[in-house]
């Protein structure tokens, strides 16, 4: 067990290199509204708060560290490049209000990708102002309703989604007003089309879309599909959430997408940062321009210029306070720099090599996939039920027991049609060996599995902490520290 | 080929295990007519040394002027152990903590950044963030409406002294939910929100919630603490919009009026994060214990391996959408984590005192260069009475946005135009202070000021 840095603290210590000189009373302050307590933040050195974060830090898997093959999320590699050129001291100090004449450099690079982006999803027009999938999902989503809203089209009330869809979509299409209807699966993995045929109809607002699908395949059927959707009036909507596996290779747009969302931190190597920030930016087709959130950067004259309320009137309006995501934004247009066109369609290429050789072998190694007829996308599911019923291991257990050989377990449980299901996703920057070395790992587990259970299911082993209980964390609540938590100050420092 | 390892033995190796002739054969399942062509609009790939002279070049153009700006975004010291600890790669490269015990380093920095965020607005539990201020204005504002059924109201009251940007982000966010925002105005010689318009934008209604701010947009503070009992006595929730350095000098909203605030959001891009053209940033939420089920986005808590050791991991997790789907609190699905990584570290770093000597600086610097401006022909206050690191200037006899472009030419940013988005503050800017403001850079802005206006 880490300490916490308040048990690290001591009244009185000051980190005096960050330390203004005394500053004047702010007597024009009235009493009533002034602050009688400060509050109770650790008090310590910065050599303490340095030591207390980096060992914190390596408590923790990493692509950096680690192979994390996490389905859905593209943990690739983030290239440092990415980091320390959007980190430069120009891009870093500009204020979000800056008029565009007091630099242009950040909105030529912006300029830049709204147009690389749109060019390579097929979309007429995209914006940056998406702070992460989500919002770009909620975005896409109300760009939807306000085409038909401006049409007097009202009465349309149903988003529909595919059982297998990641959650955001129906929480994104219930927070746009809408109800989300799911499609089922069949078992080839593609969307049921007679189901889509019954479902379509005046009621149908639009389709959510993910292709490849969250289980790992193709959507065959997706020529069909926008016809029946357009046919009855509705839009489609991809999820960009896949799109590492098409890159350059085939466009949204081109599949008959009417709007999308992409996820700058799967598809563009942006960090992940231990849960964000995030960027997702939204594309359109000419009938939904209009909609697009704002503020965006348009060229005028040789000079690059915001576009806001002002000139945007039909706009859904803004997302955050600023720009959204500025320095994700600016990460990514490095990576897309270095990368270049043909860059990009080696990312499709050899994400869905690794992808493909990995299931093949784990089947090779006996391991059942979830669609054994089908190629796998940049990703694929194992299912794991043959073990449970025969060795009484859950998805869970042979995650947790992966960590212990040094992996980062897959997606668990995702998507929910599949019992238990591991969602593998090894993208591109994975070299063989390390796809090899994964194979072995899992065909160890399961050989513990039917040799000792019990080693999979108090797994993990290994690491500084045994299994947590996430039960006893939601039923007996601890959300913060409280100075009963620490022992009194001693003098003496752990 | 950036970025992928494989040689060619690998690949002929591997496609041969795979049983297929080339890697286009792995793409045989997509209709040959969905193909792309050539990708004319993305430019061919560059070496990273071609990169960065591309991007030094660009970033040299931002020319980093002398920035009075801030409506919403501060520059501030920021100690520099922060981004190198923040950008190491077990931070940076991680993703959210779905296996808890793998990590533990990101999961107990969130409940750290939950505690600090706690203690700073007085409140008894925080979230682990949100994207900015302006969107956690929004789902502080849902949250509301959802947790407050007594009230079987959806109106909200929104003062126009809230920024203008928030109130924006909010509309987009709540529009298709049903919800009234309703706005309360200011008044023109305090600048603030007085008593009597919140009665007047509450009627005789209910209301699910009050939004306040503290300062508001024009830099000055709100009488908070008969505003939230207002609004309590009228059945409605209260909703604080805090800046966080402010609240080192400011009253907790966890004590405004007799009962303490419901709900307090804000922009936490003042705790450690570089402007960067506005995100990515912070946003915090904090509320009362017994409205933690209702909160958005994700929440890191305490608890306790297999072996009785003190653990962390996500909690509340029945809120989020990949569990409840539609029915979810909130779409939401990230944190901001490398920001609360940052903030943490900030919080820890300065310490409570030296934190409190930043507010303090901030405003002695502010209250400084107010004077110092207003010493200026044809410069004058807009508003009377107390504010942090903000106020409002009115200009007399030259259009604002001609005297913020001549500023501009002398490498100062000298605040915001008020017109595009205050009917009545045609003439007026927003200029801020903060620590960085010292005597040297007051007195270069009051000089370039003095010539603007002449």
């Amino acid at each position: 067990m880490t300490e916490l840095i308040f048990d690290h603290s001591h009244p009185g210590r000051s980190n005096d290199a960050q330390m203004l000189p005394p500053a004047p009373e702010p007597d024009d302050l009235p009493e009533a509204l002034r602050r009688s307590e400060r509050p109770r933040w650790p008090e310590v050195s910065e050599l303490q708060a340095v030591r207390h974060y980096t060992r914190l830090s390596q408590l923790n898997f990493s692509i950096d560290t680690h192979v994390y093959p996490l389905g859905s999320c593209t943990m690739k590699h983030n290239p440092r490049a990415c980091n320390a050129l959007a980190m430069l001291p120009g891009f870093l100090e500009r204020h979000p209000l800056a008029p565009p004449e007091a630099g242009q450099g950040y909105l030529a690079c912006m300029y830049d990708l709204q147009n690389i982006l749109a060019e390579v999803t097929g979309m007429r027009g995209v914006s940056l102002a998406p702070a992460a999938g989500a919002q770009g999902e909620f975005a896409g989503v109300s760009m939807i309703r306000a085409y038909h809203d401006a049409r007097g089209d009202t009465e349309r009330s149903e988003i529909l989604v595919p059982d297998a869809a990641h959650g955001t979509n129906p929480a994104s299409a219930s927070m746009c007003g809408y109800k989300a209807r799911e499609l089922p699966t069949d078992e080839e993995g593609d969307v049921d089309l007679d189901a889509l045929r019954d479902a379509v109809g005046p009621q149908t607002a639009g389709i959510m879309l993910t292709n490849p699908s969250t289980v790992g395949v193709f959507e065959r059927n997706i020529e069909e599909m926008a016809t029946i959707v357009h046919e009855a009036g509705g839009l489609l909507y991809y999820d960009g959430a896949n799109l590492n596996a098409i890159l350059g290779k085939v466009r949204p747009g081109d599949m008959g997408f009417d709007v999308i969302h992409l996820n700058l931190h799967k598809t563009f190597s942006t960090p992940h940062g231990g849960g964000g920030p995030g960027a997702g930016p939204v594309g359109v087709r000419e009938n939904l321009l209009p909609y697009l959130p704002t503020p965006m950067v348009a060229e005028e004259d040789g000079r690059y210029v915001w576009r806001t309320e002002a000139e945007c009137p039909d706009t859904i309006g803004r997302m955050t306070a600023f720009a959204g995501n500025a320095g994700v934004l600016l990460r990514a247009y490095v990576y897309i720099r270095m990368l270049g066109r043909r860059g990009m369609e080696r990312v499709a290429e050899y994400a869905t090599l690794n992808a493909n050789y990995l299931m093949t072998q784990l089947r090779e190694a006996g391991f059942e996939v979830a669609f054994p007829k089908r190629r796998a996308s940049h990703e694929f599911i194992v299912t794991l039920k043959r073990e449970h019923d025969q060795y009484g291991i859950s998805a869970m257990d042979f995650a947790k027991r992966m960590l212990d050989y040094g992996f980062h377990a897959p997606t668990m449980y995702f998507p929910l049609l599949v019992p238990e299901c591991l969602l593998i996703e090894p993208t591109e920057t994975e070299a063989k060996e390390d796809l090899d070395r994964l194979v072995e790992v899992f065909t160890t587990i399961r050989k513990e599995a039917e040799n000792n259970p019990e080693l999979l299911r108090t797994a993990p082993h290994t690491l500084p902490l045994r299994r947590l209980d996430e039960v006893r964390a939601a039923r007996d609540l601890h959300l913060r520290w409280s100075p009963e938590d620490s022992e009194p100050a001693t003098g003496t420092e752990g | 080929m950036p970025f992928i390892p494989h040689t060619e033995t690998d690949v002929r190796s591997m496609l041969d295990a795979i049983g297929v002739e080339d890697i286009d054969g792995l793409f045989d399942e997509i209709a040959g007519g969905l193909r792309a062509g050539e990708l004319e609009g993305v430019p061919e790939g560059m070496p990273e040394m071609a990169v960065n002279r591309l991007m030094e070049r660009r970033a040299a153009q931002e020319g980093r002027p002398l920035c009075f700006l801030g409506a919403g975004a501060y520059p501030h010291h920021i100690p520099q152990a922060i981004w190198q600890l923040t950008t190491r790669g077990e931070f940076y490269s991680a993703y959210t903590p779905y296996q808890a015990e793998a990590s533990q380093g990101t999961l107990q920095v969130t409940y750290e950044f939950q505690s600090m965020m706690a203690e700073l607005t007085g409140m008894e539990v925080s979230n682990a963030s949100l994207y900015d201020g302006g969107s956690a204005l929004a789902e502080a504002i849902l949250m509301a409406v959802r947790g407050n059924r007594k009230a079987k109201s959806k109106r909200v009251i929104v003062p126009r002294a809230v920024h203008p940007h928030y109130r924006d982000a909010t509309r987009t966010i709540v529009r298709n939910q049903g919800i009234e925002l309703v706005e309360a105005d200011f008044d023109r010689s305090t600048g603030t929100t007085p008593l009597e318009q919140l009665d007047s934008a509450l009627g005789d209604e209910p209301a699910a919630a009050v939004v306040i701010p503290q300062p508001n947009f024009f830099g000055r503070l709100e009488d908070v603490d008969a505003l939230t009992d207002r609004a309590h006595e009228c059945g409605a929730q209260v909703i604080a919009v805090a800046n966080p350095t402010a609240l080192a000098l400011l009253s907790p909203p966890g004590q405004w009026g007799g009962k303490g605030v419901d709900i307090v959001v804000g922009e936490g891009q003042p705790l450690g994060i570089p402007l960067s053209a506005g995100g990515p940033y912070v946003g915090f939420l904090c509320t009362r214990k017994n409205l933690a089920r209702q909160m958005p986005g994700r929440v890191v808590g305490r608890t306790v391996d297999a072996d009785g050791n003190t653990g962390y991991v996500m909690t509340l997790r029945a809120r989020e959408q990949d569990i409840r789907r539609s029915k979810a609190t909130s779409n939401i699905c990230t944190n901001q984590g490398l920001m609360v990584t940052a903030a943490t570290l900030y919080m820890s770093i300065m310490g409570p005192e030296g934190f409190e000597r930043v507010a303090r600086h901030c405003h002695a610097n502010a209250r400084a260069l107010r004077d110092e401006l207003c010493a200026i022909d044809g410069v004058s206050a807009a508003f009377d009475g107390p504010f942090f690191h903000e106020f409002v200037l009115r200009i007399d006899g030259r259009p604002v946005t001609d005297v913020l472009g001549d500023l501009a030419g002398e490498n100062i940013l000298g605040g915001l135009a008020l017109e595009p988005y205050y009917d009545n503050l045609g003439d007026a800017m927003l200029v801020c202070a903060t620590e960085l403001h010292g005597e040297d850079e007051r007195r270069a802005f009051a000089e370039a000021l003095a010539r603007a206006v002449a």
